[in-house]
């Protein structure tokens, strides 16, 4: 079943399991006879760039649907926790009492399995994007990110009733409401066309509103389903360079799903790989990208096979990307001679 | 509207493509024109000659019933013109529309987008003219039309009535984009809400039990949406067509509470600050030193529906650029994102559901205390149906459209009804109230056909950075059960 987690760093605890933001542990989502997803358990660093990749049909969005409450998981255990550390006492406690959440302070502990999808978002603040882009096509871009902003707006307009009567306080807030538009519209390189309806805009741009409108919410984990799907290599690079932004800036953990290997390899601190619903890897980029697992399960071969094939070898090379050329090439030849003889 | 050409709606630009390719090979064969004339001249009467199978025994023949069975009588003249008049509208629409490259209907389309985009401030400047006009039109009624001033103002009455309706079923159609079709309800538990307080408790007059109306129908409006929340597309419409039937024939049946199909009568006039709009001494004539005229409880329910009408559209416009009213229009464009994006869709729904049935219930209220009487018969599903109608076809989600379609729709209806004009040209037989519902069909259906998302279909945005830009329909998504 699962591996045990590959530890670049000799024995000591890689930083994700002893500060994470996120524990997904013994996740099971069944539909019907169908194991979506069997079994899995995995740790998003606080503060890292965690990467989940797999083949298509590895259960990838089914473990982001589950996260983000788009499904409501047939096993297992969703925490989220807001401050440092594992907070395993408390996670414990909270896990017997059947309460969804419990906040103290800045810290926090919250079962995403009990909580709906909208509280997970406005709560345990988990922002998350979508595979096929969902913008309010018939609104603005400006519109989009005052949207996101909902939660705290309607605190401001007094639930409403503040803001029929027009008080100075929500306006006020309006505005800052659209100070921090501007700033993420500016980050996205988005602020030339805030008054046009997001439909308008070409896909990268739409991409990158979606990721622009998801930071509104002011998240502490974003999760990212394929974010670089579609973009060019210059618009791949630009999200990679925004994404780190995100990272040590905002001091947001991003969770995301990719098939772009060189968006992955080149900004992950940690990547988990699933196939057929189960964690088949775990570690940072360097180990994942020669576990002959890996290697395996991108070209279908039987898991203890060698590969002994040169043009073989060469696909699994162009498979994990360009970015590891340079290091998986003689690395993996030099592993894979030495066990022929 | 980037671009005149692009804001022709596609059925207007559908038959242009189809007239390319079958033109092709007839200009290939005889020059451009005359192949067109030709086809056309041909396409004419092949449409003439189906007119005349089909017309014989529906035109051609007539049966009366006669002693001894029917009489069949031959009309070749009114056969023969049915014919003529099919062919040569078919004609006229070939030649000036199917098939030709520059169509009537694209050039009067570019025409009236290039007047508004002439125009900046048009719609603006429209909205202030119909305010102004709304507030003097009893003066200008009561100098001008004297003779007739009470069926003017009756009928402005009638259209604000049906204005502030539209206003308020736009929120949950038009911005929520949640297909109501049984919105008449909450006009009905309005009505019967007044109705009932003040029939029953002498103390309750119009203006405390307006709020009172308002609170009830919004909270019936929670009570429809509740049920509603998970449905989606034709069965939203259809849950909420049945809510509004249910209303109707529990009225209807609840004989000891509601009267039943007789109805409550004797619904107390609305008072000016405790004055009653009458001939007594204690009348606000008499109060205030002048003379009587019947005509001024009409101007008085004239203003308190153009006032109901006129808070209906403020708050409207309010809520549009608060957080509320964008969580609506977000929910209409895609719920699932809305979520993702912490908002709480169930009581977000809701809310729109309570605030349009509230406005609704405010109406209702008014219809009673201007009826006097109201019974069952006033809340049928018709209602829903024009209520509706007027949203969609002033535009989704656009207030100034919602009253020019109002006037056109209701004012229209009206004015079908004296075209006593036309009983000169068809003789002094024809009835023109009998074709009223025919002309009016017609009427919404070209009106459809030529605009598909309504008189106003662009969409204004809530809030701006630099540039206000109108967005086009095409962009703007329906929402549920469209």
């Amino acid at each position: 079943m699962t591996t045990e987690p590959k530890l670049s760093a000799g024995a000591a605890t890689p930083r994700w399991q002893a500060d994470p933001i996120l524990s997904v542990e013994r996740l099971t989502m069944r539909f019907g006879g169908l194991v979506a997803v069997g079994d899995v358990s995995f740790d998003v660093g606080r503060g890292d760039i965690t990467a989940l990749i797999g083949p298509n049909g590895a259960g990838k969005t089914t473990v982001f649907n589950c996260v983000t409450g788009f499904y409501k998981p047939t096993e297992g255990r969703i925490v989220m926790r807001h401050g440092a550390g594992r907070q395993d006492e408390t996670v414990r406690q909270l896990t017997d009492s059947g309460l969804r959440w419990k906040k103290e302070g800045d810290s926090g502990v919250f079962l995403l399995e009990r909580m709906p999808d909208y509280e997970i978002a406005s709560k345990a603040r988990v922002a998350r994007t979508f595979q096929n882009i969902r913008l309010f096509g018939g609104m603005t871009v400006l519109e989009n990110l005052l949207v996101a902003q909902h939660n705290p707006l309607v605190v401001a307009s007094g639930f409403t009733f503040g803001g029929i009567l027009g008080l100075p306080s929500y306006r006020k807030s309006e505005r800052e409401a659209i100070d921090k538009a501007v700033y993420w519209l500016e980050r996205t390189q988005l602020v030339d066309r805030a008054d046009d309806p997001a439909a308008d805009l070409p896909y990268g741009a739409q991409r990158r509103l979606e990721i622009a409108r998801a930071m509104c919410t002011d998240p502490h984990l974003l999760c990212l389903d394929e974010p670089a799907a579609g973009l060019n290599p210059r618009e791949s690079a630009d999200l990679n360079a925004l994404l780190k932004f995100i990272r040590d800036e905002h001091k947001t953990s991003v969770l995301l799903i990719e098939h772009d290997m060189g968006v992955v390899m080149e900004i992950s601190d940690h990547i988990i790989v699933l196939d057929y619903g189960v964690k088949i890897s775990d570690g940072d980029a360097e180990s994942v990208k020669t576990d002959p697992k890996v290697i395996a399960a991108y070209l279908g071969v039987e898991e203890e096979e060698d590969i002994d094939v040169p043009e073989v070898l060469e696909d699994v090379v162009e498979t994990i990307g360009e970015v590891a050329v340079g290091s998986l090439q003689p690395d993996a030849k030099g592993e894979n001679r030495g066990g022929d003889k | 509207m980037a671009s005149p050409e692009a804001s022709i709606p596609a059925s207007v630009q559908k038959p242009m493509g189809a007239q390319g390719r079958a033109a092709a090979p007839g200009g290939a064969r005889s020059g451009a024109g005359e192949g067109g004339l030709a086809g056309s001249l041909r396409d004419a009467a092949l449409a003439a000659f189906l007119a005349g199978v089909l017309g014989f025994f529906f035109i051609g023949l007539r049966a009366d019933i006669a002693p001894g069975g029917l009489d069949l009588r031959a009309r070749w003249g009114a056969w023969i013109v049915s014919i003529l008049v099919v062919f040569v509208g078919r004609l006229a629409l070939n030649l000036f529309v199917f098939r030709t490259s520059k169509p009537v209907t694209k050039t009067i389309g570019a025409r009236l987008t290039g007047l508004s985009d002439a125009v900046p401030g048009l719609g603006k400047w429209l909205t202030r003219a119909l305010l102004v006009f709304a507030l003097v039109l009893p003066f200008v009624v009561t100098t001008f039309f004297s003779s007739r001033d009470r069926q003017i103002i009756d009928l402005a009455i009638l259209i604000m009535t049906y204005v502030m309706l539209g206003w308020g079923l736009n929120i949950v159609v038009g911005l929520a984009g949640l297909l109501d079709l049984g919105y008449v309800a909450f006009y009905a538990v309005g009505a019967y809400s007044f109705a009932l307080l003040a029939t029953h408790f002498e103390f309750i007059g119009f203006w405390t039990a307006l709020p009172l109306a308002g609170l009830l129908a919004a909270m019936w409006g929670i009570i429809l949406g509740f049920p509603v929340l998970r449905l989606r597309g034709d069965y939203l419409a259809i849950v909420t067509l049945a809510f509004g039937e249910i209303i109707r024939v529990v009225l209807l049946n609840w004989y000891e509470f509601t009267g039943g199909p007789n109805g409550i009568s004797g619904i107390p006039k609305p008072t000016f600050f405790g004055l009653e709009l009458s001939r007594g001494d204690d009348g606000m004539a008499a109060f205030f030193g002048f003379e009587y005229d019947p005509i001024q409880r009409f101007i008085y329910l004239y203003y308190i529906i153009l006032l109901l009408a006129l808070i209906t559209n403020l708050v409207t416009i309010r809520l549009r650029k608060l957080p509320i009213g964008r969580a609506w229009e977000a929910m209409r464009e895609d719920e699932i994102a809305c979520r993702s994006l912490g908002i709480n869709t169930r009581n977000t729904k809701l809310t729109a559901f309570a605030i349009g049935a509230m406005f609704g219930g405010f109406a209702g209220s008014f219809f009673a205390t201007r009826q006097g009487f109201i019974s069952p018969e006033s809340f049928t599903f018709l209602e829903s149906a024009i209520i509706l109608a007027i949203v969609v076809l002033g535009g989704l989600g656009s207030q100034i459209g919602v009253v020019v379609a109002a006037v056109v729709m209701i004012g229209g209806m009206e004015l079908l009804r004296n075209l006593d004009f036309l009983t000169y040209i068809f003789g002094p037989d024809f009835d023109p109230v009998r074709y009223r519902m025919l002309i009016f069909g017609l009427a919404m259906v070209f009106i459809m056909v030529w605009k598909p998302r309504g008189l106003v279909a662009t969409r204004e945005p809530s809030a701006v950075l630099k540039e206000k830009k109108r967005i086009g329909a095409d962009m703007v998504a329906q929402g549920e059960g469209h």
